[in-house]
C-alpha cells in the first residue's frame, strides 16, 4: 500500500527527517510513537503532500504511484485521507456542503453520515467555525467517511478529546479502517475484508486510541529518523515505564 | 485620497443626456425586453411579480410601471407622492443637503422620478417591494429621489435593484435616497447594482432611525462598472436603534469602486455593525468604514475583509470615533489572498487548487446574512458562479 524509502524533508532550510524507510501493507495499522518536535506530524503532512514541506531526498510510493512531488489533490483522490489537528475555519463553507464535496459525486447520505458522529446540529455550520477539541475531530471523521480513504492518516486522535468522545472517535476510526466488520448473509467475512482493503497510519502520544482499534505494528519517531519496531502495545508500556531514553541508545 | 483618484472619480455631467427620455408607462412587466428581462432578473426583480407586495419601475427619465396590491403600504411616484403630499415638507430633503455635491445638487435642480414608499403604522408587510431604476439609452444621464417611511412598528423589506439595457454603453445614475424608520419600525433594504462597464453611479443615501428601529442595509455588486461611488450615512438617533450594513462587492478589471458607508451612534444602547467583503480581480476598490459613537452604551463594530486575487487594488479605511467616555467601537480589517492553509485543506479532500479556490471565494462572498428571499438568492449565487468563472 505505502512505501517510504530513505526519505528526507526540510521545513524552511531544516531538516526535519533524515532518512525514513517504511512499509505499510494493505489492511495494516501502523501505529506512530514520538516525542514532541521528533518529525511524525512531518511525515504525515510529507505524506499528503503540503507545500512547506520539501523533499529532499528519497521516495514515496502509494498503491505503485511515485507521489514524492505529486500534488495534494491528485493523492487524496488516489486515496490518502488525513484527519487534521488544527483545521482551518472556512467562512461560508458549510460543513454540510464540505461533505458532500468530499465524496467527490459518489452518493452519500450527508444526514445519515452525521448521525454516526454526533455532528449534525453542526451541518449548517461554517466548517471549524468555533469548533471545540472534539467536534473537530467528529468533523475529519464526518468528512473522512465522505471521502472513504484507502490509507487513513490519523494525527492523535485523542488530542482535545474527553472520554465520551474518545469512545466515539476510537469506534468510528476502526469503521474506517475497516475493522469491527460484521459477518452477513451477503458476503462472506474473508470477502468483506478483500472489499475493503483499508490501512492506518496514526500518531498517538497517550495509546487511548489503541483500546479500540487493532494496531499491527508500530515504531518510534525520534530526532526525525524511525526506530524500535514492535508490537504497539509494547512499545507504548515500554515508554510509559522509561520514556524515549532507549530510543536514543538503539539509534546510535 | 490620491490626485488620481479623485480624477477617476469626477465625473463631467455634462457628457450626458438629461432632458427628453420619458417611456410609456408597461402594463405588464412580462412585455420587457427578453435581453433586458436577464438584467433585471440579476438586479432582484420579479417580473412574474408573485412573490412582491408592489413594484416600482423607473426607466431613463420617467416612471415606468408602478402597482401595490398589499394594505398597508404606498408605492408612489416621487412626484406623484409630492403633489398628494404637499411636498413632503418634513422628508423631502430633510435627510440629505441638496448642497453636498454637484451630484446631488444636479438631482436638486433637475428631477426625473424615483420612488416614494410608505407603510402604516403597525403594518407589517411581509413580501418585499421591488423597485428598478433602469437606463435604457446611451448616454442617459438619471436624477432619481427615493423617499422611503416606515412607519411605527411596521415592518418592510425593500429590494431595489439598478441596472441597464443589454446595449447601452455609457450612462451616469445619480440617485438620493432619503430613509426614514420611525419608532419600533424595521426595514430591510437591500440593493442590487448590475450597470455596465461604462456606466458611472453616484447615489447619496441617508437613513434616521428613530428608538428601537432596526435597518439592515444590504448592498452587492458583482458585476462591472466604470464607477461607483457610495456612502451610505445612517443616523441612530433614538434609544436601541440597530442597524447592519452588509456589502459584497467584486471589482473586475475596469472596475472602480469607493463603497463604504457611515453609522452615526447619537442614542444610549444603540448598535451598528458595518461588514463588507470585497473581492478584487483586477479592478480598483476603497472601502471606508467610518462608526462615530456619540452616547453611551452604544457598540459599533466594522469588519472589513479583502481578497486581492491576482492583480488589482483594494484600500481598506476603517474608521472609529468616539466622543464620550465609555463606548465600545471595535474593527478588524484584512486585506490579502485566499489563505494557502485553506486551499490546501480542501486540496486534502481531493479539490484541486480552482476548486479549492472557488470554493473558498464562495463562502467568501456568502449572501446568507441578508435574509434574502430564495429565489433571489439563487440568482445572486447564479452570478457569483459565473462570476467565479472569470475569476481564476
Amino acid at each position: 500500500m505505502l512505501q517510504i524509502q530513505d526519505l528526507h524533508v526540510e521545513i524552511r532550510g531544516r531538516e526535519v527527517l533524515k532518512g525514513v524507510n517504511l512499509s505499510i501493507e494493505k489492511n495494516e495499522t501502523f501505529i506512530l510513537f514520538g516525542p514532541n518536535g521528533s518529525g511524525k506530524t512531518t511525515l504525515l503532512m510529507t505524506i499528503m503532500g503540503f507545500s512547506n514541506y520539501k523533499v529532499t531526498k528519497g521516495k514515496i510510493i502509494f498503491k505503485g504511484h511515485d507521489i514524492t512531488y505529486a500534488p495534494t489533490y491528485e493523492r487524496a483522490r488516489l486515496g490518502i485521507g488525513m484527519s487534521f489537528q488544527r483545521p482551518p475555519t472556512i467562512n461560508g463553507l458549510k460543513t454540510r456542503d464540505l461533505v458532500r464535496l468530499c465524496s467527490r459525486g459518489r452518493k452519500i447520505d450527508v444526514g445519515l453520515l452525521a448521525k454516526k458522529v454526533n455532528m449534525e446540529e453542526f451541518l449548517d455550520r461554517d466548517i471549524n467555525q468555533g469548533f471545540s477539541g472534539g467536534e473537530i475531530k467528529r468533523s475529519e471523521l464526518l468528512q473522512l467517511m465522505a471521502q472513504q480513504p484507502k490509507l487513513l492518516l490519523f494525527d492523535e486522535p485523542e488530542s482535545g478529546v474527553d472520554l465520551e468522545n474518545m469512545a466515539l472517535i476510537g469506534q468510528v476510526a476502526k469503521e474506517l479502517l475497516g475493522q469491527g466488520l460484521q459477518p452477513s448473509p451477503e458476503a462472506s467475512m474473508k470477502k468483506l475484508k478483500q472489499l475493503r482493503e483499508v490501512s492506518g497510519l496514526i500518531i498517538t502520544h497517550t495509546g487511548y486510541i489503541l483500546d479500540y482499534i487493532n494496531a499491527d505494528r508500530g515504531m518510534v519517531m525520534y530526532n526525525g529518523r524511525l526506530c524500535c519496531e514492535a508490537r504497539p502495545r509494547d512499545i507504548l508500556e515500554h515508554i510509559r515505564k522509561y520514556g524515549y531514553k532507549e530510543c536514543v541508545r538503539c539509534l546510535i | 485620497m490620491s490626485d488620481i483618484e479623485k480624477t477617476k472619480e469626477d465625473i463631467n455631467i455634462d457628457d450626458f443626456l438629461f432632458d427628453g427620455d420619458e417611456v410609456q408607462e408597461i402594463e405588464d412587466l412580462r412585455e420587457i425586453d427578453e435581453r433586458d428581462k436577464k438584467n433585471l432578473l440579476m438586479a432582484g426583480i420579479d417580473l412574474e411579480e408573485k412573490e412582491r407586495s408592489g413594484t416600482f419601475l423607473h426607466i431613463n427619465h420617467s416612471k415606468a410601471h408602478c402597482k401595490t396590491c398589499t394594505p398597508g403600504v404606498e408605492v408612489l411616484d416621487i412626484k406623484e407622492a409630492l403633489d398628494k403630499y404637499d411636498s413632503l415638507p418634513e422628508y423631502y430633503w430633510q435627510a440629505v443637503d441638496p448642497k453636498k455635491d454637484k451630484y446631488t445638487q444636479a438631482v436638486f435642480e433637475k428631477l426625473h422620478g424615483g420612488y416614494f414608499i410608505k407603510t402604516e403604522k403597525g403594518a407589517k408587510i411581509d413580501k418585499p417591494i421591488q423597485s428598478c431604476l433602469f437606463i435604457k439609452k446611451d448616454k442617459v444621464g438619471q436624477n432619481v429621489h427615493n423617499i422611503i417611511i416606515v412607519e411605527e412598528d411596521s415592518e418592510l423589506h425593500i429590494i431595489t435593484g439598478c441596472s441597464v439595457a443589454h446595449d447601452v454603453k455609457a450612462a451616469l445614475h445619480l440617485g438620493i435616497s432619503e430613509i426614514y424608520i420611525k419608532k419600533g419600525g424595521k426595514l430591510t433594504f437591500t440593493m442590487i447594482h448590475n450597470w455596465g462597464p461604462e456606466v458611472h453611479v453616484r447615489p447619496r443615501s441617508v437613513c434616521i432611525v428613530e428608538e428601537g428601529g432596526v435597518f439592515l442595509n444590504n448592498y452587492i455588486l458583482l458585476k462591472p462598472v466604470k464607477s461607483a461611488q457610495l456612502y451610505p450615512t445612517i443616523y441612530l438617533n433614538g434609544t436601541g436603534a440597530v442597524s447592519t450594513s452588509n456589502s459584497i462587492l467584486v471589482a473586475p478589471p475596469g472596475s472602480y469602486l469607493n463603497v463604504g458607508g457611515r453609522m452615526i451612534l447619537n442614542a444610549p444602547e444603540t448598535r451598528a455593525e458595518i461588514i463588507s467583503r470585497t473581492i478584487t480581480t483586477g479592478g480598483t476598490i476603497v472601502a471606508p468604514g467610518h462608526i462615530q459613537g456619540n452616547a453611551v452604551p452604544v457598540k459599533g463594530h466594522l469588519e472589513c475583509k479583502g481578497l486581492i486575487l491576482k492583480d488589482g487594488t483594494i484600500h481598506a479605511i476603517p474608521e472609529l470615533e468616539g466622543t464620550v467616555a465609555g463606548v465600545e467601537l471595535s474593527h478588524e480589517a484584512a486585506v490579502g489572498k485566499v489563505a494557502q492553509e485553506e486551499i490546501e485543506y480542501l486540496m486534502a479532500r481531493g479539490l484541486d487548487e480552482d476548486e479549492a479556490t472557488s470554493t473558498i471565494v464562495r463562502g467568501f462572498l456568502n449572501v446568507d446574512i441578508m435574509g434574502l428571499p430564495p429565489e433571489l438568492k439563487q440568482a445572486i449565487d447564479q452570478t457569483i458562479e459565473e462570476a467565479g468563472e472569470d475569476m481564476f
